[in-house]
């Protein structure tokens, strides 16, 4: 609460314990820490998992794994990448970026943002802990009925798990919601939101919508596990097709969940590092909406081979989603066109996302095909399609994230050499694990089976998967140690590493705990390129003002004006300690006042 | 804490989230309150969706709707009619609530969150007994086939609901009681009434189609 912060209680604050801080803390930047660090625990966790899969499938045969722990496997595996790993980690970076972006002192419910968090350490736990009581959940990350109608009680876990991590997106979504229409700085229109920021709102209307469903269905198959229902059993009037329809509504959207924060991150980086401003900014913006409204529409293209969906309809409807993703690709690519590229590793991993992201996009559009999908469905065309999409599409986006935003939130930059490194192994990884499955799934091989015939041919390309996935492994290990190296060394990144345009680089590295000491105006998509370099603002007057004649000037978005009065509980946190001297009085040599243009352009 | 800084912590401080632009469309709360039951119709929509594909697949084999022999259990008989009314009801005294304090008038805002109250927790006692009487009376549990599922499912996640929304309007009773709420600063109790309204809804597509379309 803003106003408690007073003599008494800031003696107390600082006393506090830095376990105890970070347990108790509401701040969105430890709480982004928190997601982040937690999700790239279970990304190793599900990457091993992943390891033993691909060590089993190296040979023919079973050698390794028998068949149930292997169906374990997979279904621990894909449920842990898809909810504790790629979507706890995009709300990491959305949870430490957005009220930056936005020029938010936190996010609007605080409190909530925690809970949030919480959620998600207690929902591993509870996926995790069927491997304690008789085995964990088998049915893999789908969980179809009525193969997920048995089973023992790691199937009910991982139902609990998924309620409880899908009430943490929910409200993870509304306070994301909540910031960005709330709590915007002054001058900052909807149509001057960073791109990164527009997609964390249509992911969050996504998660709001779809959510809720997928916890519909999960209850519907708790009753009928454990109260006798009869949901998806024929025998009791129910229908098993039902599963499908209810889980793939979610399940769809959920595709865009995962994508979209690593779209947005990709359009953050692609400017700055063609030093460019955003080619058809607009149509970014239509674009995401589209493929966010579009996402609800096609959620049976899944289901083509049941014979229960209306064919046409849903195939339509999946090729229409390659135009706006076809309108990023084209403004991606013209952002590029001509400008002064530097490839530091952020955007080598957002080259790599652009590559490799358009192999996962094609492969989509094949399984858009009815007759195709009919010949593909279930084998490992559709295994190499979905990773093509996450590991190429949201790892090559959450690395180039992690790397571009690493010296914001830690004030040290990461080793370049060891990024590129890492973005060679992991890039040639991916191509030599998920490639060759393209192969496969043309001639046949069925997914989420522990062994397969020694067909001609398949045996060399399954050995080239599990060495692809053996380099992807190894990839994580640059970074690991990049990130251990670089914490240990002192503070050594400047403000605005990047030369960037976004508001989260006018704060200092790391940002005070209240975010900004000022923010500069925004004038345009780019306020801080606007500030370095004079935008719309500064070419707009023919002759330079001199400083005192603005000073006057009272209108309603002058910087003065904003930030004359910074929010209550600002000066007390200084006072109490909180915030070192050296890093509040940083933030106006990130902004200085000299720098900012004070005569507006008449507009 | 120290004297000073608890007379500091106003209860209207509490009703305000450091928004950026407080003065300006909805409250911050208030949308958050919104958007939450917006992914709640989300979660009923799946119900009804079950509902619906079960109907749909038993009137295509050609069998009746509801089930054979189960016709006559689910009936708009005095106890759900009377809930019904009741319900429906007490989302206009929960209105009369919201227009008593934005008058600023804090008793009669707390007497008709009150009867609120009490209509919400006769609501759950008749819904109570309602299962009872299924239960014991007719052998109609969630376990006798989908349409026995579907009825405790909807009705169930429905009730537990009207239970979240007792307890909000206990809060907010208590709040009010303790003095808390003024009529420039009141928004858990239009947050709350919002959430009531939206359970009342569903109860009233529930109602009709679990009594009324058959």
């Amino acid at each position: 609460m803003a106003t408690t912060t007073l003599e008494p209680r800031a003696t107390v604050y600082g006393q506090r314990s830095w376990v105890y801080e970070w347990l108790t803390t509401t701040d969105h930047k430890k709480i982004g820490a928190l997601y982040i660090t937690t999700a790239f625990l279970f990304f190793l966790l599900g990457g091993v998992f992943a390891l033993f899969i691909r060590s089993e499938l190296a040979v023919p045969g079973v050698q390794l794994i028998d068949p149930e722990t292997y169906n374990q496997l997979f279904t621990i595996h894909g449920t842990t990448m898809i909810f504790l790993f790629v979507m706890p980690m995009m709300t990491g970076l959305a949870n430490y970026i957005v009220p930056l972006q936005v020029g938010a002192a936190d996010m609007a419910f605080p409190r909530i943002n925690a809970l949030s968090y919480w959620m998600v350490p207690l929902g591993g736990l509870l996926l995790f802990s069927g491997y304690a009581f008789g085995g964990a959940a088998n049915a893999g990350w789908t969980g179809y009925a009525p193969l997920s109608a048995q089973g023992g009680s790691g199937l009910d876990l991982w139902l609990a798990s998924l309620v409880l991590l899908g009430m943490s997106s929910i409200l993870g979504a509304i306070n994301f919601i909540a910031t960005i229409f709330k709590m915007r700085a002054p001058g900052m229109t909807l149509m001057r939101m960073p791109l990164f920021v527009w997609n964390t709102l249509v992911t969050s209307v996504l998660l709001l919508f779809a959510v809720p469903v997928l916890t519909a269905g999960l209850m519907m198959l708790f009753i009928d596990r454990n109260y006798g229902g009869g949901f998806f059993d024929p025998a009791l009037g129910g229908n098993p097709i039902l599963w499908q329809h209810v889980f793939w509504f979610f399940g769809h959207p959920e595709v865009y969940i995962l994508i979209l924060p690593a779209f947005g991150i990709v359009t953050e980086i692609l400017p700055v590092f063609s030093r460019k401003p955003l080619f058809g900014y607009k149509a970014f913006v239509f674009a995401t909406a589209s493929i966010g409204a579009l996402g609800f529409s096609v959620w049976a293209h899944h289901m083509f081979t049941t014979g229960a969906v209306y064919l046409p309809f849903f195939s339509f409807f999946t090729f229409l989603i390659a135009v706006p993703t076809g309108i990023k690709f084209f403004n991606w690519l013209a952002t590029m066109w001509r400008g002064q590229l530097r490839f530091s590793t952020p955007m080598l991993f957002a080259l790599g996302f652009i590559a490799l992201f358009l192999i996962g996009g094609l492969d989509g559009a094949f399984l858009a095909v009815v007759p195709f999908d009919f010949h593909v469905q279930d084998t490992y065309w559709v295994v190499s399609h979905l990773h093509y999409v996450l590991v190429a599409g949201s790892v090559f986006g959450i690395f180039a994230g992690l790397y571009y935003w690493f010296p914001k939130m830690t004030g040290r930059m990461l080793d370049e050499g060891l990024g590129k490194f890492q973005w060679l192994l992991l890039f040639v990884g991916t191509n030599l694990a998920f490639f060759p499955q393209h192969l496969l799934g043309l001639d046949g091989m069925i997914r989420r089976i522990v062994d397969y015939a020694d067909n001609p041919g398949w045996t060399a390309l399954n050995f080239a998967s599990t060495v692809g996935a053996f380099l992807i492994g190894a990839s994580v290990l640059p970074f690991m140690w990049n990130v251990f190296i670089t914490l240990r060394q002192p503070r050594n990144a400047p403000d605005d590493p990047w030369d960037a345009n976004t508001l989260e680089w006018a704060t200092t590295s790391p940002p005070p705990p209240y975010n900004f000491d000022a923010l500069p105006p925004v004038r345009s998509e780019r306020p801080l390129f606007d500030l370095k370099h004079g935008g719309v603002a500064a070419h707009g007057v023919a002759l330079p003002a001199a400083r005192g004649e603005t000073h006057e000037e009272t209108r309603a978005d002058a910087p003065e004006e904003i930030l004359g009065e910074p929010r209550e509980g600002h000066a007390p946190l200084i006072e109490a300690g909180e915030v070192t001297p050296e890093v509040s009085e940083a933030a106006p040599d990130a902004v200085p006042h000299e720098a900012r243009p004070k005569k507006e352009a008449d507009r | 804490m120290t004297a000073r800084s608890r007379a500091l912590e106003l209860p209207h401080v509490q009703e305000d989230p450091h928004a950026g632009h407080p003065a300006e469309g909805v409250n911050t709360a208030l949308l958050g309150m919104l958007l939450f039951i917006g992914s709640e119709v989300m979660f009923f929509a799946g119900l009804f969706a079950a509902y619906f594909n079960a109907r749909a697949s038993a009137l295509a084999l050609g069998q009746p709707w509801p089930p054979e022999g189960l016709g006559h259990i689910i009936e708009p008989s005095l106890l759900p009619i009377a809930a019904t009314i009741i319900l429906v009801a007490s989302s206009g005294t929960m209105q009369w609530a919201v227009w008593r304090i934005r008058r600023g008038d804090r008793t009669g805002m707390n007497r008709a969150l009150a009867v609120t109250l009490l209509m919400g927790i006769v609501f759950l006692g008749a819904q109570a007994y309602d299962y009872y009487e299924l239960v014991t009376h007719y052998g109609f549990g969630i376990n006798s086939g989908i349409y026995g599922t579907l009825f405790f499912t909807m009705t169930g996640f429905h009730g537990a609901h009207v239970f979240g929304g007792v307890v909000g309007i206990s809060i907010i009773l208590l709040r009010g009681l303790a003095g808390q709420f003024s009529a420039r600063h009141h928004i858990a109790v239009e947050a709350v009434s919002a959430y009531w309204h939206f359970v009342d809804v569903v109860w009233i597509a529930l109602f009709l189609t679990l009594y009324f379309l058959k």
